[in-house]
Protein backbone atom coordinates (compact mmCIF):
# COMPACT_ATOMS: atom_id res chain seq x y z
CA UNK A 1 0.00 0.00 0.00
CA UNK A 2 1.19 3.57 -0.35
CA UNK A 3 1.58 5.86 2.04
CA UNK A 4 1.69 9.64 2.47
CA UNK A 5 6.25 9.58 2.26
CA UNK A 6 6.28 8.12 -0.95
CA UNK A 7 3.78 9.91 -2.54
CA UNK A 8 4.75 13.34 -4.18
CA UNK A 9 1.97 16.34 -3.97
CA UNK A 10 1.56 16.10 -7.68
CA UNK A 11 0.71 12.74 -7.36
CA UNK A 12 -2.03 13.35 -4.79
CA UNK A 13 -3.22 16.15 -7.23
CA UNK A 14 -3.48 14.21 -10.34
CA UNK A 15 -5.63 11.32 -8.31
CA UNK A 16 -7.88 13.92 -6.95
CA UNK A 17 -8.51 15.35 -10.14
CA UNK A 18 -9.73 12.04 -11.27
CA UNK A 19 -12.16 11.63 -8.26
CA UNK A 20 -13.22 14.86 -9.33
CA UNK A 21 -13.93 14.00 -12.93
CA UNK A 22 -15.66 10.66 -11.94
CA UNK A 23 -18.04 12.67 -9.29
CA UNK A 24 -21.17 11.15 -9.95
CA UNK A 25 -23.31 14.04 -9.13
CA UNK A 26 -21.59 16.27 -11.70
CA UNK A 27 -23.30 16.21 -15.14
CA UNK A 28 -21.31 12.92 -17.08
CA UNK A 29 -17.90 13.67 -18.55
CA UNK A 30 -17.61 12.19 -22.03
CA UNK A 31 -15.28 14.13 -23.64
CA UNK A 32 -12.23 15.76 -21.71
CA UNK A 33 -9.99 18.52 -23.50
CA UNK A 34 -6.80 19.94 -21.99
CA UNK A 35 -5.36 23.03 -22.67
CA UNK A 36 -1.57 24.35 -22.77
CA UNK A 37 0.29 23.82 -19.56
CA UNK A 38 -1.57 21.64 -17.86
CA UNK A 39 0.44 18.14 -16.52
CA UNK A 40 -1.47 17.45 -13.83
CA UNK A 41 -4.70 17.27 -15.40
CA UNK A 42 -3.58 15.53 -18.50
CA UNK A 43 -2.09 13.36 -16.12
CA UNK A 44 -5.30 12.52 -14.54
CA UNK A 45 -7.04 11.80 -17.89
CA UNK A 46 -4.50 9.18 -18.78
CA UNK A 47 -4.92 7.76 -15.90
CA UNK A 48 -8.56 7.37 -16.26
CA UNK A 49 -7.77 6.23 -20.18
CA UNK A 50 -5.36 4.00 -18.48
CA UNK A 51 -7.90 2.16 -15.83
CA UNK A 52 -10.23 1.72 -19.03
CA UNK A 53 -12.54 4.38 -18.71
CA UNK A 54 -14.59 5.36 -21.72
CA UNK A 55 -13.60 9.11 -22.24
CA UNK A 56 -12.40 11.19 -25.17
CA UNK A 57 -9.29 13.12 -24.81
CA UNK A 58 -8.58 15.92 -26.93
CA UNK A 59 -5.03 17.47 -25.54
CA UNK A 60 -3.89 20.33 -27.13
CA UNK A 61 0.01 20.52 -26.17
CA UNK A 62 1.34 18.28 -28.29
CA UNK A 63 4.39 18.85 -30.69
CA UNK A 64 3.22 16.47 -33.44
CA UNK A 65 -0.36 14.99 -33.96
CA UNK A 66 -3.03 16.43 -32.09
CA UNK A 67 -6.83 15.89 -31.66
CA UNK A 68 -8.12 18.17 -34.51
CA UNK A 69 -7.75 18.70 -37.96
CA UNK A 70 -9.22 21.99 -38.63
CA UNK A 71 -6.92 24.48 -37.01
CA UNK A 72 -7.12 26.01 -33.67
CA UNK A 73 -9.88 27.02 -33.81
CA UNK A 74 -11.92 23.88 -34.00
CA UNK A 75 -11.04 23.44 -29.60
CA UNK A 76 -13.47 26.50 -29.52
CA UNK A 77 -15.90 25.89 -31.93
CA UNK A 78 -16.42 22.55 -30.36
CA UNK A 79 -16.74 23.93 -26.76
CA UNK A 80 -19.00 26.50 -28.29
CA UNK A 81 -21.61 23.72 -29.74
CA UNK A 82 -21.34 22.00 -26.05
CA UNK A 83 -19.53 19.01 -27.29
CA UNK A 84 -16.28 19.64 -24.49
CA UNK A 85 -18.03 18.31 -20.78
CA UNK A 86 -15.10 19.71 -19.00
CA UNK A 87 -12.39 22.30 -19.34
CA UNK A 88 -9.26 22.81 -16.65
CA UNK A 89 -8.37 26.57 -15.79
CA UNK A 90 -5.45 27.97 -14.08
CA UNK A 91 -4.67 32.10 -13.32
CA UNK A 92 -2.10 33.89 -11.44
CA UNK A 93 -4.58 34.64 -8.98
CA UNK A 94 -8.02 32.96 -8.12
CA UNK A 95 -10.39 34.71 -5.99
CA UNK A 96 -13.48 34.08 -3.64
CA UNK A 97 -15.92 34.44 -6.80
CA UNK A 98 -13.69 31.55 -8.50
CA UNK A 99 -12.81 34.49 -10.81
CA UNK A 100 -9.60 34.41 -12.77
CA UNK A 101 -6.54 36.79 -13.48
CA UNK A 102 -4.07 35.82 -16.27
CA UNK A 103 -3.59 39.33 -17.65
CA UNK A 104 -1.58 40.80 -14.57
CA UNK A 105 -1.26 42.71 -11.48
CA UNK A 106 -1.54 46.65 -10.86
CA UNK A 107 -2.84 48.91 -13.30
CA UNK A 108 -4.39 47.02 -16.45
CA UNK A 109 -3.03 45.58 -18.85
CA UNK A 110 -0.75 44.38 -15.89
CA UNK A 111 1.67 47.19 -14.95
CA UNK A 112 3.63 45.49 -11.68
CA UNK A 113 3.21 41.85 -12.74
CA UNK A 114 2.54 40.84 -16.54
CA UNK A 115 0.92 37.40 -16.88
CA UNK A 116 0.86 36.06 -20.55
CA UNK A 117 -2.81 36.78 -20.91
CA UNK A 118 -6.50 35.07 -21.22
CA UNK A 119 -6.29 32.84 -23.82
CA UNK A 120 -9.68 31.01 -24.22
CA UNK A 121 -10.85 31.40 -20.65
CA UNK A 122 -12.99 34.41 -20.73
CA UNK A 123 -15.15 31.71 -23.42
CA UNK A 124 -13.99 28.71 -22.51
CA UNK A 125 -15.44 28.85 -18.38
CA UNK A 126 -19.16 30.40 -20.23
CA UNK A 127 -19.30 27.58 -22.57
CA UNK A 128 -18.06 24.36 -20.98
CA UNK A 129 -20.21 23.02 -18.75
CA UNK A 130 -17.53 22.03 -15.82
CA UNK A 131 -14.29 23.56 -14.99
CA UNK A 132 -11.79 22.58 -12.87
CA UNK A 133 -9.69 25.05 -11.46
CA UNK A 134 -6.14 23.89 -10.76
CA UNK A 135 -3.00 26.20 -9.22
CA UNK A 136 -0.09 23.83 -7.69
CA UNK A 137 0.60 26.84 -5.52
CA UNK A 138 -1.08 27.62 -2.70
CA UNK A 139 -0.83 31.11 -1.24
CA UNK A 140 -2.34 34.33 -0.36
CA UNK A 141 -0.61 35.98 -3.69
CA UNK A 142 -2.41 33.48 -5.54
CA UNK A 143 -5.98 32.92 -4.14
CA UNK A 144 -6.66 36.21 -2.98
CA UNK A 145 -10.69 37.88 -1.89
CA UNK A 146 -10.87 39.92 -5.06
CA UNK A 147 -8.81 39.42 -8.50
CA UNK A 148 -7.09 42.66 -9.66
CA UNK A 149 -8.41 41.74 -13.06
CA UNK A 150 -11.16 39.21 -14.46
CA UNK A 151 -9.61 37.23 -17.15
CA UNK A 152 -13.24 34.67 -16.69
CA UNK A 153 -15.65 35.78 -14.34
CA UNK A 154 -16.64 32.37 -12.35
CA UNK A 155 -19.96 33.38 -11.96
CA UNK A 156 -22.49 35.40 -14.16
CA UNK A 157 -26.13 37.25 -13.26
CA UNK A 158 -28.94 35.03 -14.62
CA UNK A 159 -29.72 36.51 -17.87
CA UNK A 160 -26.56 36.24 -18.82
CA UNK A 161 -26.20 33.11 -20.66
CA UNK A 162 -23.41 29.90 -19.77
CA UNK A 163 -23.46 26.58 -19.27
CA UNK A 164 -21.40 25.53 -16.22
CA UNK A 165 -18.72 26.78 -13.92
CA UNK A 166 -16.19 25.90 -11.56
CA UNK A 167 -16.59 22.44 -10.10
CA UNK A 168 -13.54 22.77 -7.83
CA UNK A 169 -9.78 24.27 -7.13
CA UNK A 170 -7.33 21.75 -6.74
CA UNK A 171 -4.03 23.70 -4.88
CA UNK A 172 -1.38 21.99 -3.54
CA UNK A 173 -2.56 22.13 -0.19
CA UNK A 174 -6.12 21.37 -0.64
CA UNK A 175 -9.08 20.75 -2.49
CA UNK A 176 -12.26 23.64 -2.66
CA UNK A 177 -16.10 22.78 -4.03
CA UNK A 178 -17.51 25.82 -5.37
CA UNK A 179 -21.12 25.81 -4.80
CA UNK A 180 -23.76 28.29 -5.07
CA UNK A 181 -21.14 31.23 -5.88
CA UNK A 182 -18.82 30.01 -2.41
CA UNK A 183 -15.61 27.82 -1.69
CA UNK A 184 -16.04 25.43 0.80
CA UNK A 185 -13.36 23.51 1.85
CA UNK A 186 -13.45 19.51 0.37
CA UNK A 187 -10.13 18.16 1.86
CA UNK A 188 -6.61 18.96 3.10
CA UNK A 189 -3.37 17.22 2.03
CA UNK A 190 -1.40 15.03 3.88
CA UNK A 191 1.12 17.35 5.88
CA UNK A 192 -1.73 20.22 6.05
CA UNK A 193 -3.79 21.69 8.49
CA UNK A 194 -6.82 23.61 8.43
CA UNK A 195 -5.00 26.39 10.05
CA UNK A 196 -1.44 25.85 7.08
CA UNK A 197 -4.48 26.62 4.66
CA UNK A 198 -5.91 29.24 6.12
CA UNK A 199 -2.31 31.34 6.63
CA UNK A 200 -1.94 30.75 3.31
CA UNK A 201 -5.56 31.36 2.04
CA UNK A 202 -6.46 35.52 1.10
CA UNK A 203 -10.00 34.56 -0.52
CA UNK A 204 -12.60 33.69 1.69
CA UNK A 205 -14.08 29.82 2.24
CA UNK A 206 -16.51 28.09 4.28
CA UNK A 207 -15.32 25.62 6.42
CA UNK A 208 -17.44 22.52 7.28
CA UNK A 209 -16.97 21.33 10.83
CA UNK A 210 -15.77 18.02 9.21
CA UNK A 211 -12.56 18.39 6.60
CA UNK A 212 -11.07 15.55 5.75
CA UNK A 213 -8.03 14.40 4.33
CA UNK A 214 -7.19 14.30 0.84
CA UNK A 215 -7.76 10.40 -0.25
CA UNK A 216 -4.15 9.50 -1.39
CA UNK A 217 -3.33 7.61 -4.77
CA UNK A 218 -4.10 3.65 -4.65
CA UNK A 219 -0.90 1.24 -5.05
CA UNK A 220 -2.49 0.11 -8.52
CA UNK A 221 -2.63 3.77 -9.49
CA UNK A 222 0.77 4.99 -8.28
CA UNK A 223 2.03 2.11 -10.38
CA UNK A 224 -0.21 3.30 -13.48
CA UNK A 225 1.20 6.71 -13.35
CA UNK A 226 4.87 6.02 -12.43
CA UNK A 227 4.49 3.92 -15.90
CA UNK A 228 2.35 4.16 -18.55
CA UNK A 229 1.07 7.56 -17.57
CA UNK A 230 4.53 9.16 -17.62
CA UNK A 231 5.13 6.94 -21.09
CA UNK A 232 2.74 8.98 -22.74
CA UNK A 233 3.48 12.39 -21.10
CA UNK A 234 7.28 12.27 -21.62
CA UNK A 235 7.20 14.08 -25.21
CA UNK A 236 4.67 16.67 -24.46
CA UNK A 237 5.53 17.36 -20.40
CA UNK A 238 9.65 16.27 -20.71
CA UNK A 239 10.48 19.00 -17.47
CA UNK A 240 7.31 17.76 -15.53
CA UNK A 241 8.14 14.22 -16.07
CA UNK A 242 11.16 14.40 -15.06
CA UNK A 243 10.85 16.53 -12.03
CA UNK A 244 8.12 14.37 -10.56
CA UNK A 245 9.26 10.86 -11.71
CA UNK A 246 12.64 11.86 -13.01
CA UNK A 247 12.55 10.16 -16.09
CA UNK A 248 13.49 11.99 -19.12
CA UNK A 249 12.80 10.93 -22.72
CA UNK A 250 16.47 10.63 -23.55
CA UNK A 251 17.00 8.20 -20.90
CA UNK A 252 13.42 6.58 -22.61
CA UNK A 253 15.00 6.20 -25.82
CA UNK A 254 18.58 5.05 -24.32
CA UNK A 255 16.29 2.37 -22.47
CA UNK A 256 14.59 1.17 -25.82
CA UNK A 257 18.11 1.30 -27.20
CA UNK B 1 5.01 32.81 -58.58
CA UNK B 2 8.92 33.72 -58.56
CA UNK B 3 10.26 33.58 -55.18
CA UNK B 4 11.37 36.77 -53.78
CA UNK B 5 14.99 36.79 -51.48
CA UNK B 6 13.99 37.13 -47.40
CA UNK B 7 14.92 40.75 -47.95
CA UNK B 8 12.73 41.61 -50.61
CA UNK B 9 9.86 39.58 -48.98
CA UNK B 10 10.31 41.79 -46.17
CA UNK B 11 10.63 45.39 -47.86
CA UNK B 12 6.90 44.62 -48.67
CA UNK B 13 5.74 45.00 -45.26
CA UNK B 14 4.78 49.08 -45.17
CA UNK B 15 5.54 50.98 -41.84
CA UNK B 16 2.65 51.31 -40.19
CA UNK B 17 0.72 47.70 -41.29
CA UNK B 18 -1.30 45.45 -39.27
CA UNK B 19 0.42 42.45 -39.55
CA UNK B 20 -1.03 39.14 -38.45
CA UNK B 21 0.86 36.07 -36.83
CA UNK B 22 0.68 32.95 -35.80
CA UNK B 23 1.84 31.89 -32.41
CA UNK B 24 5.26 30.28 -32.32
CA UNK B 25 5.35 26.22 -33.28
CA UNK B 26 2.10 26.97 -35.61
CA UNK B 27 4.37 27.97 -38.55
CA UNK B 28 5.23 31.16 -37.26
CA UNK B 29 8.22 32.62 -39.60
CA UNK B 30 11.10 33.28 -37.59
CA UNK B 31 12.97 34.03 -40.57
CA UNK B 32 10.92 36.47 -42.25
CA UNK B 33 10.79 38.49 -38.64
CA UNK B 34 14.12 39.02 -38.08
CA UNK B 35 14.59 40.69 -41.71
CA UNK B 36 11.76 43.40 -40.61
CA UNK B 37 13.71 43.78 -37.91
CA UNK B 38 16.86 44.17 -40.19
CA UNK B 39 15.05 46.35 -42.00
CA UNK B 40 13.66 48.48 -39.22
CA UNK B 41 10.21 48.55 -40.07
CA UNK B 42 8.10 50.53 -37.98
CA UNK B 43 4.85 51.38 -36.35
CA UNK B 44 3.44 48.12 -37.01
CA UNK B 45 -0.07 46.82 -35.61
CA UNK B 46 0.39 43.43 -34.59
CA UNK B 47 -2.30 40.46 -34.28
CA UNK B 48 -1.33 37.14 -32.42
CA UNK B 49 -4.17 34.76 -34.26
CA UNK B 50 -5.08 33.84 -30.97
CA UNK B 51 -1.56 34.06 -29.41
CA UNK B 52 2.20 34.70 -30.01
CA UNK B 53 5.37 34.61 -28.91
CA UNK B 54 9.08 34.98 -29.79
CA UNK B 55 7.92 37.02 -33.09
CA UNK B 56 5.95 39.84 -31.48
CA UNK B 57 8.29 39.73 -28.47
CA UNK B 58 11.56 40.58 -30.67
CA UNK B 59 9.51 43.48 -33.10
CA UNK B 60 8.04 45.32 -29.96
CA UNK B 61 11.95 44.81 -28.39
CA UNK B 62 13.38 46.17 -31.71
CA UNK B 63 11.05 49.17 -31.51
CA UNK B 64 9.30 48.38 -34.96
CA UNK B 65 5.25 48.54 -32.92
CA UNK B 66 3.53 50.38 -31.84
CA UNK B 67 0.27 48.24 -30.55
CA UNK B 68 -0.95 44.75 -30.21
CA UNK B 69 -3.76 42.70 -30.03
CA UNK B 70 -3.41 38.70 -28.76
CA UNK B 71 -5.29 36.68 -26.41
CA UNK B 72 -2.03 35.91 -25.04
CA UNK B 73 2.02 36.27 -25.18
CA UNK B 74 3.96 32.70 -24.41
CA UNK B 75 7.23 31.42 -24.64
CA UNK B 76 5.99 28.46 -23.37
CA UNK B 77 8.29 27.49 -20.19
CA UNK B 78 10.15 30.23 -20.59
CA UNK B 79 6.92 32.65 -19.74
CA UNK B 80 5.89 35.56 -21.32
CA UNK B 81 7.75 37.81 -23.52
CA UNK B 82 10.29 39.55 -21.79
CA UNK B 83 10.27 42.67 -24.12
CA UNK B 84 6.64 42.98 -24.37
CA UNK B 85 6.36 42.98 -20.50
CA UNK B 86 8.81 45.54 -19.88
CA UNK B 87 7.22 47.19 -22.94
CA UNK B 88 3.79 47.44 -20.78
CA UNK B 89 5.96 48.65 -17.51
CA UNK B 90 7.39 51.37 -19.98
CA UNK B 91 4.20 52.46 -21.60
CA UNK B 92 5.84 51.92 -25.16
CA UNK B 93 3.06 49.28 -26.56
CA UNK B 94 -0.40 49.57 -26.41
CA UNK B 95 -2.06 46.12 -25.42
CA UNK B 96 -5.15 44.77 -26.63
CA UNK B 97 -5.94 42.34 -24.67
CA UNK B 98 -8.54 39.44 -26.11
CA UNK B 99 -9.13 36.03 -25.82
CA UNK B 100 -8.75 33.06 -28.74
CA UNK B 101 -11.59 32.50 -29.95
CA UNK B 102 -12.48 36.55 -30.16
CA UNK B 103 -9.79 36.55 -32.73
CA UNK B 104 -10.50 33.33 -34.71
CA UNK B 105 -14.11 34.59 -34.76
CA UNK B 106 -12.87 38.44 -36.15
CA UNK B 107 -10.57 36.89 -38.53
CA UNK B 108 -13.72 34.59 -39.97
CA UNK B 109 -15.75 37.72 -39.88
CA UNK B 110 -13.49 39.27 -42.22
CA UNK B 111 -13.06 36.26 -44.09
CA UNK B 112 -16.62 35.99 -45.12
CA UNK B 113 -16.72 40.02 -45.44
CA UNK B 114 -19.21 40.90 -43.02
CA UNK B 115 -18.39 43.44 -40.60
CA UNK B 116 -18.92 41.73 -37.04
CA UNK B 117 -19.58 38.43 -35.77
CA UNK B 118 -21.35 36.97 -32.88
CA UNK B 119 -19.52 34.91 -29.83
CA UNK B 120 -20.84 33.23 -26.95
CA UNK B 121 -18.97 33.57 -23.39
CA UNK B 122 -16.97 36.86 -22.35
CA UNK B 123 -19.02 38.92 -20.58
CA UNK B 124 -18.09 39.53 -17.00
CA UNK B 125 -14.27 39.36 -18.21
CA UNK B 126 -12.45 42.78 -17.60
CA UNK B 127 -11.33 41.76 -21.48
CA UNK B 128 -14.35 42.94 -22.55
CA UNK B 129 -14.61 46.45 -20.33
CA UNK B 130 -11.29 47.22 -21.95
CA UNK B 131 -12.54 46.97 -25.61
CA UNK B 132 -14.39 49.90 -26.43
CA UNK B 133 -14.33 48.64 -30.12
CA UNK B 134 -16.68 45.14 -28.73
CA UNK B 135 -19.80 45.46 -28.50
CA UNK B 136 -22.59 43.56 -26.79
CA UNK B 137 -26.09 44.03 -28.26
CA UNK B 138 -29.57 42.14 -26.96
CA UNK B 139 -30.04 38.57 -29.30
CA UNK B 140 -32.44 40.34 -31.62
CA UNK B 141 -33.73 36.43 -32.16
CA UNK B 142 -34.57 35.94 -28.84
CA UNK B 143 -37.50 36.88 -26.71
CA UNK B 144 -36.14 36.64 -23.27
CA UNK B 145 -32.88 39.15 -22.57
CA UNK B 146 -30.12 37.34 -23.75
CA UNK B 147 -26.87 39.48 -23.92
CA UNK B 148 -24.13 38.43 -26.32
CA UNK B 149 -20.90 39.84 -27.72
CA UNK B 150 -20.60 41.46 -31.32
CA UNK B 151 -16.93 41.70 -32.32
CA UNK B 152 -15.38 43.91 -35.39
CA UNK B 153 -13.86 41.74 -38.07
CA UNK B 154 -10.10 42.06 -38.25
CA UNK B 155 -8.38 42.61 -41.79
CA UNK B 156 -4.87 42.43 -41.33
CA UNK B 157 -2.93 44.25 -43.93
CA UNK B 158 -0.28 41.52 -44.19
CA UNK B 159 -0.58 37.59 -42.95
CA UNK B 160 3.23 36.52 -42.40
CA UNK B 161 3.66 32.52 -41.94
CA UNK B 162 6.05 29.84 -42.43
CA UNK B 163 4.92 26.99 -44.89
CA UNK B 164 5.96 23.34 -45.46
CA UNK B 165 6.54 24.04 -49.28
CA UNK B 166 5.20 25.91 -52.52
CA UNK B 167 4.25 25.09 -55.93
CA UNK B 168 5.36 27.08 -58.88
CA UNK B 169 1.62 28.90 -58.66
CA UNK B 170 2.27 30.30 -55.42
CA UNK B 171 -0.36 27.43 -53.57
CA UNK B 172 1.24 26.52 -50.24
CA UNK B 173 0.77 24.03 -47.79
CA UNK B 174 0.13 24.44 -43.97
CA UNK B 175 -1.33 21.27 -43.32
CA UNK B 176 -4.05 21.02 -40.63
CA UNK B 177 -3.02 24.31 -39.16
CA UNK B 178 -5.96 25.57 -41.05
CA UNK B 179 -6.46 28.60 -38.75
CA UNK B 180 -3.52 29.86 -40.82
CA UNK B 181 -6.12 29.70 -44.22
CA UNK B 182 -8.80 31.60 -41.78
CA UNK B 183 -5.79 34.25 -41.13
CA UNK B 184 -4.58 34.61 -44.78
CA UNK B 185 -8.30 34.34 -46.25
CA UNK B 186 -8.84 37.24 -43.81
CA UNK B 187 -5.82 39.49 -44.54
CA UNK B 188 -5.31 41.53 -48.21
CA UNK B 189 -2.16 39.69 -49.16
CA UNK B 190 -0.17 37.20 -47.23
CA UNK B 191 3.61 36.77 -47.19
CA UNK B 192 5.08 33.37 -46.93
CA UNK B 193 8.63 31.54 -46.18
CA UNK B 194 8.64 27.80 -47.39
CA UNK B 195 11.21 25.73 -46.78
CA UNK B 196 11.11 24.22 -50.62
CA UNK B 197 9.64 24.96 -53.53
CA UNK B 198 7.91 21.81 -55.39
CA UNK B 199 7.14 20.61 -58.67
CA UNK B 200 3.12 20.38 -59.95
CA UNK B 201 0.40 21.20 -58.65
CA UNK B 202 -0.30 21.22 -55.00
CA UNK B 203 -4.20 21.61 -55.25
CA UNK B 204 -4.09 18.19 -57.49
CA UNK B 205 -3.16 16.36 -55.20
CA UNK B 206 -6.43 14.62 -53.50
CA UNK B 207 -4.24 13.91 -49.95
CA UNK B 208 -2.30 17.30 -49.76
CA UNK B 209 -5.06 19.70 -50.93
CA UNK B 210 -6.91 19.91 -47.84
CA UNK B 211 -3.44 21.48 -46.54
CA UNK B 212 -3.10 24.02 -48.86
CA UNK B 213 -3.79 27.79 -49.07
CA UNK B 214 -4.95 28.87 -52.59
CA UNK B 215 -2.20 31.28 -54.27
CA UNK B 216 -4.92 33.42 -54.60
CA UNK B 217 -4.28 34.60 -51.06
CA UNK B 218 -0.74 34.69 -51.28
CA UNK B 219 1.22 37.83 -52.61
CA UNK B 220 4.84 36.47 -52.63
CA UNK B 221 6.76 33.65 -51.15
CA UNK B 222 10.70 33.37 -50.28
CA UNK B 223 12.51 30.26 -49.48
CA UNK B 224 14.03 29.93 -46.20
CA UNK B 225 15.24 27.07 -44.87
CA UNK B 226 14.72 26.10 -41.40
CA UNK B 227 12.83 29.27 -41.73
CA UNK B 228 10.80 28.68 -38.64
CA UNK B 229 13.36 28.64 -36.55
CA UNK B 230 13.52 28.68 -33.34
CA UNK B 231 9.89 27.46 -33.40
CA UNK B 232 9.43 24.08 -34.60
CA UNK B 233 7.70 22.60 -37.81
CA UNK B 234 5.09 20.45 -38.14
CA UNK B 235 6.42 16.94 -38.14
CA UNK B 236 9.78 18.68 -39.84
CA UNK B 237 11.80 19.56 -36.89
CA UNK B 238 11.19 20.61 -33.15
CA UNK B 239 11.01 23.79 -31.61
CA UNK B 240 14.53 24.89 -30.27
CA UNK B 241 14.05 25.37 -26.74
CA UNK B 242 17.61 25.48 -25.97
CA UNK B 243 17.68 28.61 -27.68
CA UNK B 244 13.86 30.10 -26.30
CA UNK B 245 14.86 29.84 -23.09
CA UNK B 246 18.29 31.49 -24.14
CA UNK B 247 16.39 34.04 -26.00
CA UNK B 248 14.14 34.45 -22.44
CA UNK B 249 16.94 35.33 -20.39
CA UNK B 250 19.07 37.99 -22.24
CA UNK B 251 15.77 39.64 -23.52
CA UNK B 252 15.09 40.08 -19.64
CA UNK B 253 17.61 43.46 -20.09
CA UNK B 254 17.63 46.04 -22.70
CA UNK B 255 21.63 45.55 -23.20
CA UNK B 256 20.84 41.29 -23.11
CA UNK B 257 18.03 42.02 -26.03
CA UNK B 258 20.40 44.20 -28.20
CA UNK B 259 23.18 41.55 -27.88
CA UNK B 260 21.19 38.56 -29.17
CA UNK B 261 20.17 40.79 -31.86
CA UNK B 262 23.43 41.15 -32.95
CA UNK B 263 23.83 37.81 -32.54
CA UNK B 264 21.14 36.44 -34.05
CA UNK B 265 19.35 38.90 -36.52
CA UNK B 266 21.37 41.79 -37.48
CA UNK B 267 24.39 39.40 -38.53
CA UNK B 268 24.40 38.37 -42.14
CA UNK B 269 23.68 35.59 -43.14
CA UNK B 270 21.01 34.49 -41.31
CA UNK B 271 22.34 32.35 -38.24
CA UNK B 272 19.74 29.35 -38.24
CA UNK B 273 21.52 26.56 -36.70
CA UNK B 274 20.90 25.26 -33.13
Amino acid sequence: MSSASDVTVQEILIAAVTRLILDPTAPPARHIAVGMASPIPAAACWLLKKQGHDLRLSLLQRATGGPFSEGGRELFDLAGQGRIDIFFLSGGQIDSQANINMVGVGDWPGSQVRFPGSFGSAFMYSVTPRTILFREEHSARVLVEKVDHISAAGTSPPEVWRRGTAQALVTGRCIFRFDNGRFTLASIHPGETLESVDANTAMSYLTPPHVPFTELPSAEELALLRGPVCDEMLNTYPDFCRRVWGRSADQNQENAA
Amino acid sequence: MTPLSLEALAARVHDGALIALPPDDSLSSGALIRALVRRGVKHLRLVGVPTTGYAADLLIGAGCADVIETAAMTLGEAGTGPRFAAAIAAGSIRVLDATCPAIHTALQAAEKGVPFMPLRGVLGSDVLGHRPDWHVIANPFSSDDDPILLLPAITPDVAIFHASCADEEGNVWVGRRRELATMAHAARASLVTVERIVKGRLLDDERLAPGVISGVYVEAIAVAERGAWPSGLLDEYDSDRAHIAAYAKAARTEAGFAEYLAQFVTAQPERTAA
